[in-house]
């Protein structure tokens, strides 16, 4: 008779992405270069948005980069690289999430050092990058006037993990009938004490106070030191560890958010 | 569909473990679920199915153990548990809180393993 045996393992399945994530990470910071992962649903207006950013950032004197992910497709990369700044396209061909090293395979040839900011458009999805670090030290939801203001409640898990979130096309607020207070409780019902930032990308609104935001978080990330020993440490989703039960993840700190709102 | 990229890694790290502990095959594998993971338990099922063909886990069961939001009240100086994943404050006492201590789980719990065939009958 063979006895089974329980062999505890507990692990984190994401642990590779986990790992490279915090790596890539180490490695931004290190070079000075602050990564902003942008989630949406699809439609939202990331790339006008990152657009009209880059062309910004770019007159500011700022140096500047952009990946973007889509399943098939590089309009979005043609239409990004308008403003000036370098851009790859990332076809996933179906998968609906981008991982770290599909980022770190895209950066070949890119010196970092030479970058201050780097804008991750992700596959437009509001469900599966949620638990897919790609090394970022900001996430940004968008969430557009013409979605409903409930849309935060529907899908908790990724606006949950955000640091920031900025309502799109606010141009057409009117239009929609859409009402800003509920738009802003729901975001705040799921991720208390979020900066929430109104755009247009088309009128210019709201864009000088993102690049506001973008500057003081790249400041906060160079003053912390040693590069990636804090926050950018942290195993950012699934980053939980019961105490009487640890996971094989020395680098996890029980229930801190790994990028602090400001 | 992400949960078929989670379930290969389920696969791959469970027949890592079941190489090394020189088994024969893994009877049962148990994963810890977070409600806020965004991983539906239908579609990982039906990714596992695929994702184990051929493998030691050929005829493994699934346990999928979901784990509850647990949040930090800092007026009640508690942990509390969350009743959903839509509105995060306490439960009792209504303050707004994002200090999550559960819930954001992905993770490989245990395996059951059976041995290969040197033991004795």
């Amino acid at each position: 008779m063979i006895e089974p045996r329980i062999l505890e393992v507990r692990t984190k399945i994401l642990k590779k992405n986990d790992a490279l994530a915090r790596e890539m990470r180490r490695d931004f910071q290190a070079a000075g270069v602050l990564v902003v992962n942008m989630v949406s649903s699809p439609g939202t207006g990331k790339t006008a948005f990152l657009k009209e950013t880059l062309t910004r950032l770019l007159d500011r004197g700022e140096t500047v980069a952009a990946i973007v992910g889509d399943l098939e497709t590089d309009n979005d990369a043609r239409r990004l690289a308008e403003s000036g700044a370098p851009v790859r396209q990332i076809m996933t061909h179906g998968l609906c999430h981008l991982e770290a090293d599909m980022v770190q395979r895209h950066l070949e040839g890119w010196s970092l050092s030479d970058l201050r900011y780097l804008f991750i458009e992700n596959v437009g999805n509001l469900v599966c990058p949620t638990s897919w670090d790609l090394g970022e030290s900001v996430r940004l939801a968008l969430l557009s006037v013409t979605e409903g203001e409930d849309k935060p409640l529907k899908y908790p898990g990724l606006f949950n993990t955000c640091d920031v979130a900025a309502l799109t096309k606010l141009d057409l607020a009117a239009a929609c009938d859409f009402d800003r207070a509920t738009a802003r409780a729901t975001i705040e019902a799921v991720r208390p004490g979020i900066r929430i930032i109104e755009t247009s990308a088309k009128t210019g609104a709201g864009l000088d106070e993102w690049l506001d935001f973008l500057r003081a978080r790249r400041t906060t990330l160079m003053h912390r030191s040693p590069p990636g020993q804090r926050d950018g440490d942290i195993g950012r989703h699934g980053g939980i560890v019961r105490k009487e039960r640890p996971i094989d993840d020395d680098a996890v700190t029980p229930g801190r958010h790994p990028h602090p709102v400001e | 569909m992400h949960e078929l990229s989670i379930a290969s890694r389920v696969v791959e790290l469970a027949a890592e473990h079941c190489r090394a502990a020189a088994a024969r095959r893994v009877v049962a594998v148990r994963l810890r679920i977070g409600r806020l993971a965004c991983v539906h338990e239908q579609a990982l099922r039906f990714s596992f199915d695929l994702a184990r063909e051929g493998t030691p886990l050929d005829t493994a069961v699934l346990h999928v153990v979901e784990v509850p939001v647990t949040v930090w009240c800092p007026t009640c100086a508690a942990e509390r548990t969350l009743p959903g994943i839509q509105h995060f404050a306490c439960p009792i006492c209504g303050t707004p809180t994002g200090d999550i201590r559960a819930g954001k789980e992905i993770d490989l719990d245990s395996l059951e393993l059976e041995a290969e065939e040197t033991a004795t009958s």
